[in-house]
């Protein structure tokens, strides 16, 4: 047991950053933590990627995947987020990806798998419902089946980003009589089928990050259907265990201590030093650093497991909730650190956007509102409780 | 020992609830934002129903009320959300005057501010300050009877409704000494001023304040040149303490609306306001909201006792109310789920005001250090 990379490792590792260097498009730099990007601005290092075969590292190489081993896949998110690049749109390569490659028949993954490793094709998530948030499995959207094709009606909420989206993941109600879990299937929509309509909703830092999605009567053969029907839920827990593991997002949270020193180097404390001098700051985070560590080694350890075969189970729900408060507790100590020019928003009432005070401090607010998504997100972190207590603890 | 309002602070504070609940719902309100003057017909309002003259002197056209009065237009405000800049008029504008002001500098304001026909903004922050109110790089230098002043000050609050600007300017010294810093009110149409606006987090208005050789004669100095810095702090306590209670009237909003929600929000087939792990938060948040009001009443009791013990209270209460906001905030929208984070919602806007609040005249940090430093003083 050692926590050391070999020479290749160091290999591997510069041959990336030399990769990564040469490759990240210069306008994307510095702009990963936006939301407001155009839809060409989020795929285009997921397309470059697509390109070198890179884009899908988790997967099976037969697939798609890199065939990289666990420590090349950290040392891989490392360097990305080193590097703050734009991540390869997970809800088509960490989420749909994998429930197809999984679950789907030969064809399926021949007709999906392509357009999602290449960029080309935008998939969003259609799982949550107005009446149906953490209890998931509550939902009401319904598809009748017709033939060849299911009839679907319904509504769903929080749909990141599905004002781009080509293709939808959707789970509907197959079986209103049987129990909540076993009437659920899990389709694929192509949302320009007619019926479908996306719907933004206006979210407290002012952006358009998510919107409802309305089904009105939308025509979906039954050869979109992933596994069997009303086996749906397999795939959703599976999905989601997989959605979790993501969400730590380790690497990201380091790369944001580092911006977050640096501005407390520029920013001048209390008394008149830097406020990286003031030591109730540096205490702050100092905890933070540590709770990092403490996340980024148990995230190391599960990915060893994963290594060996034994794929995101529960305990993944340890990765979202640490993960999450870490990323959460980042927002807050940078928004303590820019102080009063925390304050200006030109965001907020659809102004331009125009920098009031040093250019960090623009996005402190709205970045600290935005997160607060994180603990509700994937199964809020209330939800990942229960999931640990009960499949985990047996309790 | 006594906490209850008298019989016209209570009227105060329900024709103010009832002003609010009519003519400034949360569509209201939101409009107003949006539009330019929307503000302007709110503050006649206020005037009509004396929530600019209630502190003020009866002799300078005022209702002769003090700090409990701003406690509760402030808490009301809170809970309407209502973002106008009344505490930078009323509290520390009027009291700056009341405080400073010879008999010509209040015959030209006071009357005004009461009769809603001025409204100032404190240009004290400056781009390097931070909330250090001795830290003053902004220069008034002597010209003839008068001074010129130069210098940017930063996010003014309500500098884009002003038509006042009350700066604070180093007359003598170097920047972080305390001695040597004077105050000024300053007309915002003097040649020279300039002021780039924007929203801030909680949609009120702010601007950088942009001083360029800006004279003005000897009446717009208020007090004594040089020593305006123990008046500074205890204007700045006493607009923190009355964002106290600002603050107190969101967090009770915050803590009931959660618990409706929670209580008719259904998943698994019964109320969240069942579960456990809810409830507890929800009382946390109940907890956090009753130590809160104490915290309030605490540094609005004690804005007349010495400058040491005023001082203390009020950082007591901004440590106290600036984490308990922090709590509440955090939980009502954690509570209501992916709805909290909605523009759509009022609870979210609730969540950014608290925030915005604990991030004026010092945060929960910075308070926590001036208590530490004034009680080694005493010690």
């Amino acid at each position: 047991m050692n926590l050391d990379f070999s020479p290749e490792e160091i290999a591997f590792r510069d041959e990336v950053r030399a990769f990564i260097e040469q490759n990240y498009p210069a306008h994307l730099k510095g702009k990963a933590m936006r939301e407001d990007l155009s839809r060409d601005e989020f795929l285009a290092w997921h397309k470059i990627l697509g390109k070198k075969g890179w884009s899908a590292p988790a997967w099976p190489a037969q697939y798609g995947g890199t065939g990289w081993t666990a420590t090349q896949r950290y040392i891989w998110l490392e360097e990305n987020a080193r590097a703050e690049t734009i991540a390869p749109l997970p809800f088509s390569v960490s989420m749909v990806g994998p429930v197809i490659y999984t679950f789907g028949t030969e064809e399926q993954k021949q007709r999906f798998l392509p357009g999602i490793l290449s960029g080309e094709v935008w998939w969003c998530q259609g799982y949550s419902e107005p009446g149906a948030g953490s209890d998931l499995a509550s939902l009401k959207t319904k598809a009748v089946r017709e033939g060849d094709y299911y009839i679907v009606n319904g509504q769903k909420t929080w749909t990141t980003l599905g004002q781009y989206a080509d293709w939808g993941f959707f789970l509907v109600r197959t079986d209103s009589e049987a129990k909540p879990q076993e009437g659920i299937s899990f389709l694929l929509i192509d949302m320009k089928s007619p019926g479908v309509s996306v719907r933004p909703i206006k979210l407290l830092d002012g952006g358009h990050e998510v919107n409802d999605v309305f089904l009105e009567n939308v025509k979906v053969p039954v050869d979109q259907r992933i596994y069997e029907e009303n086996k749906g839920w397999t795939c959703a827990k599976f999905l989601l265990a997989h959605e979790r593991a993501g969400i730590a997002g380790v690497a990201r949270s380091k790369r944001n201590v580092e911006k977050l020193k640096a501005i407390a180097k520029a920013e001048i404390g209390d008394d008149g030093g830097p406020l990286i001098e003031s030591p109730d700051f540096r205490a702050k985070l100092a905890q933070l650093e540590i709770d990092l560590s403490a996340l980024e080694m148990t995230e190391l350890r599960t990915l060893a497991r994963e290594q060996a075969g034994k794929g995101p189970g529960p305990e993944s729900s340890l990765l979202k909730i640490r993960g999450t408060e870490i990323q959460q507790r980042l927002t807050e100590l940078t928004l303590e650190a820019v102080g009063n020019y925390a304050q200006p928003f030109p965001r907020g009432l659809g102004d331009n956007e125009f920098s009031i005070g040093p250019d960090y401090a623009g996005p402190a607010a709205p970045i600290y509102f935005n997160w607060r998504k994180a603990s509700i997100y994937g199964g809020s972190n209330e939800i990942q409780r229960n999931i640990i207590a009960k499949m985990v603890l047996g309790l | 020992m006594n906490f209850d309002y008298t019989e016209e602070q209570s009227m105060l504070r329900d024709s103010i609830a009832k002003w609010a609940a009519g003519q400034y719902d949360f569509e209201k309100r939101r409009e107003a934002l949006k539009s330019e003057d929307g503000w302007k017909k709110n503050w006649a309002t206020f005037a009509e129903l004396g929530l600019l003259a209630a502190p003020l002197p009866e002799d300078a056209g005022g209702l002769g009320g003090g700090p409990i009065d701003i406690a509760v237009v402030m808490e009301e405000f809170g809970k309407a959300l209502v973002v106008e800049p009344y505490v930078s008029t009323v509290v520390i504008g009027a009291g700056a005057l009341l405080a400073a002001g010879d008999d010509a500098q209040k015959a030209a304001h006071l009357e005004a501010i009461a009769g809603g026909e001025r409204i100032i903004a404190f240009a004290q922050a400056e781009p390097k300050s931070r909330w250090a109110l001795n830290d003053v790089s902004t220069t008034a230098k002597k010209d003839g009877a008068g001074y010129v002043l130069n210098g940017q000050k930063a996010v003014v609050l309500g500098a884009t409704q002003a038509d006042y600007l009350l700066v604070s300017a180093r007359t003598a010294g170097g920047q972080r000494d305390e001695q040597g810093v004077s105050l000024f009110l300053v007309p915002k149409n003097a040649k020279g001023v300039s002021t780039r606006d924007y929203p801030t987090m909680d949609g009120a208005r702010a601007a950088e304040v942009y001083l360029e050789n800006v004279s003005v004669g000897a009446e717009a100095l208020l007090g004594a040149a040089d020593g305006a810095l123990p008046l500074i702090e205890r204007l700045v306590d006493e607009a923190n303490a009355a964002y106290n209670h600002e603050a107190v009237g969101a967090m009770r909003m915050m803590t009931s609306s959660t618990q409706e929600y929670a209580k008719t929000r259904k998943q698994f087939g019964r109320a969240i306001a069942e579960f456990q792990v809810l409830q507890h938060r929800m009382v946390d948040m109940f907890m956090h909201t009753e130590e809160s009001v104490s915290m309030a009443l605490l540094a609005t009791l004690k804005l007349g006792e010495s400058d040491a013990e005023r001082a203390k209270a009020v950082s007591a209460s901004k440590v106290s109310i600036g984490r308990a906001g922090r709590f509440i905030g955090q939980a009502a929208v954690q509570i209501h789920g992916g709805m909290g984070v909605t523009d759509e919602m009022r609870i979210g806007h609730y969540f950014k005001r608290v925030t915005m609040l604990d991030s004026t005249f010092g945060n929960a940090d910075y308070h926590l250090k001036r208590y530490t430093a004034l009680s080694a003083k005493a010690a």
